[in-house]
């Protein structure tokens, strides 16, 4: 790539680049993911680290077989970034190989084949997961009961390496996230009144994220305290996450308030599963969602009915993944119809009309 | 002490859009007096065409002696600026000679060298603008040569006539100047700003305009507090203080901002009753009406880390740049870069032996470290261009159609609006240069269009060249046919 030596204006730069961008996405994404791992144990710290670690190597691979020189790119950190929203969707104790997968599909499949960075139609590690969920269902929904690290019943270094690249069994472990649970009792003919009974689950653990569930997704608190910080920053804006999280609230209401013995509330919703994760860093991915305002507040308002369709009615538990995924794939046709109004111009791009008395 | 100004509130409602926060980079110079005893160089250089429009007619020749602000040249056509004597002297030639731009092509200029009297043609009496007509006032700012000092050099005169002749009801004067390193304009507002408010009253006067708003931005206090001084007797000007902001002095966003209404797609201010012009050019009306003096001279700018020592300077137009940046203590060595004008909307000349024009509010000559190449790196699709876009386009669509060769769609997403103004640029993390996407594809339309206007052009010529001939021909035919007709009568 050749130097831009600026002939005409711009000479002076905001101080902006795009490693200090991921940099600060990645920072903000510490608290939900030191979290995570505590509460998981070893497994999940080996997990993480495996995620993240093949991700960069097949970023690299792919960087070195495109001819792109990899010192410039790789520095972006966008793989890490990349590796570590997927190791944060997956089960804490999934076995190394589904991280291994995981990276190598969102790299190559969910990135490269486009182009790299900034190419993707897709978000790609919603596409890594979705991938996994179809294909592996199994390893992909077997939740472990929070045990926390070094505490009494947790698994040790080297059990844990059992766990996590040995196939180990973890019996007496296993657990059911909310959702998954309300769905499944909701299914055997029972009111949620009785499905809470039989789950013990409570708001405030939902919340804070003491429940079974993905690596990183459980404390939604903490994802949210991220996701401010970042919209603090400027680095995303509030067109995304308000506008998701709003229409998840408002369906979850409406529903609740029709039937409340099938539907739960909006703080169940907005609490559990991914729904922060996705307001906050995945539906606002930069490379798959529409550019302008306008836009950004369709995509929010889309991604959120989805999600909230998909958790109701749909066949799997979790609709966060599949309702990116559509999103994304509307994008382009957003970003082609809904543009900002252009000065001196009506939303159609005609010039104003001039006041009255002009001609 | 700042008064809070109730008129603002309402009229803020219409708010203004994107833009950015460049560092100012003002400190160096905006304490420091103008300096008005610039030494005379041993030439000046003085282009026929500083203006927008047509260039000047030369009504002098080589040898003449001519006197300080004497008419060199006669704005020619519509549109179009006088040139004056910058001194008095000799003309040694009218030759071409390297222009102030960054192509750096020759143009014709009008070569003065000074005799060192520095002496007036003879000066007229003052005389009481308030005295005058409105088409006096314009006549005799279109013979001071005025135009536009803001940056755009379009002939004043004309902009008064068309803001009369289309009955304006707010005249604006922008003292924005959002560019950074600039402050030719807030040490002209601190230092002359009684010159100024009677210029806007020379204005007022000659639009039979109601009420004019004079914009400063915030981070201008001095330069606020001496104009509201100044304009403290005169109920019909008011000073506001609008937010610095980049492009805060693009005079759409200033329309919008002071009087709620916006600008038409293709239209001028006038069209919604608002005039503009800059403060500098108040100024140089105030001297041309009031004293009969031509513009010959303006406060220019010097800046930039290569220079000792920074600040504005009055200067005669034909000066180099490398004179007056020599002046300044310039370091050649250390310089990478120079501009003329802000480092947003500036030109990048290739090398100083330029002259001083009328458009030159500032030279600034700047190191690698503040020019800072980078490389460029795909586009991350972040939206941050589209935020900060003034004028509400998707810069990021653009550049990628512009980049694919499909020019009529980035037109569709807006090309023709943008307004070059680099905010775009300014923000990208990518470092991607947007704006010359833009300007590049802007003036290969613009080819392509004259392009096709010639072939259109030639076409018929070649269409009028074929019937002539072929009239020509009939008429022979015709001709012979008589003749042998009256032959065989005969
Ligand atoms: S600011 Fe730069 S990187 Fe961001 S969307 Fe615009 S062009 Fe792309
Ligand atoms: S240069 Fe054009 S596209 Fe870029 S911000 Fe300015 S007006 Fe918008």
């Amino acid at each position: 790539m050749s130097k831009v030596y600026l002939p005409v204006a711009p000479l002076t730069h905001a101080d902006n680049p795009v490693q200090a961008i991921m940099a600060q996405v990645v920072l903000a994404l510490v608290p939900a993911t030191g979290f995570g791992l505590f509460l998981f144990g070893w497994p999940a710290v080996y997990l993480f680290s495996i995620t993240i670690l093949s991700a960069v190597l097949f970023e690299a691979v792919c960087l070195k077989l495109a001819g792109k020189p990899a010192s410039l790119f790789l520095c972006d950190g966008s793989a890490l970034l990349t590796g570590w929203l997927l190791a944060l969707s997956l089960p804490p104790w999934a076995p190394w190989w589904i991280g291994v997968t995981g990276a190598g599909l969102a790299i190559v499949v969910g990135k490269q084949v486009y182009g790299g960075i900034g190419q993707n139609l897709f978000n790609p590690a919603m596409l890594a997961r979705v991938a996994l969920l179809v294909s592996y269902p199994l390893e992909m929904t077997t939740w472990v009961q929070p045990a926390p690290i070094f505490s009494e019943h947790a698994p040790g270094l080297l059990q844990a390496l059992g766990i996590t690249f040995g196939g180990g069994g973890i019996d007496g472990f296993s657990g059911a996230t909310f959702i998954g649970h309300v769905k499944t009792e909701l299914s055997q003919g029972r009111t949620l009144e009785q499905s809470f009974a039989s789950g013990q689950f409570g708001l405030a653990e939902a919340w804070l994220g003491w429940v079974p569930g993905s690596l990183g997704e459980t404390s939604a608190l903490l994802v949210a305290a991220g996701g401010v910080w970042l919209l603090r920053k400027g680095i995303i804006t509030w067109h995304i996450p308000v506008s998701l999280l709003a229409t998840v609230a408002v369906l979850a209401t409406v529903l609740r308030l029709i039937d409340g013995d099938r539907y739960f509330g909006p703080l169940w919703h907005l609490g559990s599963g991914g729904v922060m994760l996705a307001a906050f860093f995945i539906a606002t991915d930069y490379v798959t969602s529409p550019g302008s305002p306008k836009g950004q507040l369709i995509f929010g308002t889309g991604c959120g009915l989805l999600i909230f369709v998909i958790r109701t009615w749909g066949g799997f538990p979790e609709g966060v993944g599949f309702a990116v995924l559509l999103m994304n794939a509307l994008t382009p046709v957003i970003d082609y119809y809904v543009r900002p109004r252009i000065y001196g111009r009506d939303h159609k791009g005609r010039p104003l009309k001039l006041p009255e008395g002009k001609e | 002490m700042v008064v809070p100004d109730i008129g603002a509130l309402w009229r803020r409602r219409s708010k203004i859009r994107g833009g950015v926060h460049p560092e100012p980079r003002k400190e160096s110079t905006a304490d420091k007096p103008i300096v008005a005893n610039f030494p005379l160089p041993e030439r000046l250089y003085l282009p026929l065409q500083q203006h927008l429009g047509q260039p000047a007619e030369p009504v002098v020749r080589a040898g003449d002696k001519v006197l300080k602000g004497q008419l060199l040249a006669a704005s020619r056509g519509a549109v179009s600026a006088s040139v004056h004597a910058s001194t008095s002297g000799t003309v040694a030639a009218i030759e071409d000679y390297p222009a102030p731009h960054p192509s750096g092509l020759p143009t014709a200029t009008i070569v003065l060298e000074p005799d060192g009297d520095d002496r007036w043609v003879e000066e007229g009496a003052e005389i009481d603008p308030f005295g005058l007509t409105p088409d006096e006032i314009c006549a005799r700012v279109d013979r001071a040569g005025i135009v536009g000092l803001g940056g755009a050099a379009f002939p004043s005169a004309l902009k008064l006539n068309l803001g009369w002749r289309s009955r304006i009801r707010t005249l604006i004067l922008n003292g924005g100047e959002c560019e950074p390193y600039l402050t030719c304009d807030d040490r002209l507002m601190r230092e002359r700003a009684a010159e100024i408010i009677e210029g806007v009253r020379i204005m007022l006067h000659g639009l039979q305009c109601p009420t004019a708003l004079i914009a400063i931005e915030d981070n201008k206090p001095e330069a606020y507090a001496a104009m509201r001084g100044a304009a403290k007797n005169h109920g019909r000007i008011e000073v506001v203080q609008v937010p610095s902001l980049y492009p805060m002095g693009w005079e759409k966003n200033l329309v919008t901002h002071l009087t709620g209404k916006e600008v038409p797609a293709g239209g001028r201010p006038t069209d919604v009753g608002v005039l503009l012009h800059n403060v500098a050019t108040a100024y140089a009306v105030q001297q041309a009406v009031r004293y009969g003096r031509p513009l010959i001279s303006r406060v220019v700018t010097v800046s930039g880390e290569a220079v000792e020592s920074p600040r504005n300077v009055e200067t005669p137009f034909g000066t180099l740049l490398s004179e007056l940046l020599a002046f300044c203590g310039h370091r050649p060595e250390r310089t990478a870069r120079y501009v003329m004008g802000g480092p947003m909307m500036g030109d990048v000349l290739p090398h100083v032996q330029v002259p001083v024009v009328k458009r030159t509010s500032g030279i600034l000559a700047l190191t690698p470290e503040e020019v800072q190449a980078t490389d460029a790196r795909p586009c991350i699709r972040c939206g941050r261009c589209v935020s900060a876009c003034p004028v509400g386009l998707l810069p990021l669509e653009m550049m990628t159609r512009i980049r694919a060769g499909q020019f009529d769609a980035a037109v569709s997403f807006g090309l023709r609006d943008c307004i070059s103004c680099s905010s775009c640029s300014y923000v990208c993390p990518s470092r991607i240069p947007l704006v010359h996407y833009f300007k590049y594809a802007s003036g290969e339309l613009m080819a392509r269009q004259e392009a096709q206007q010639k072939t259109e052009r030639t076409n018929r010529l070649a269409e009028e060249k074929r019937r002539r001939l072929e009239r020509a021909k009939q008429a022979a035919a015709q001709r012979k046919a008589q003749t042998a007709a009256s032959e065989h009568a005969s």
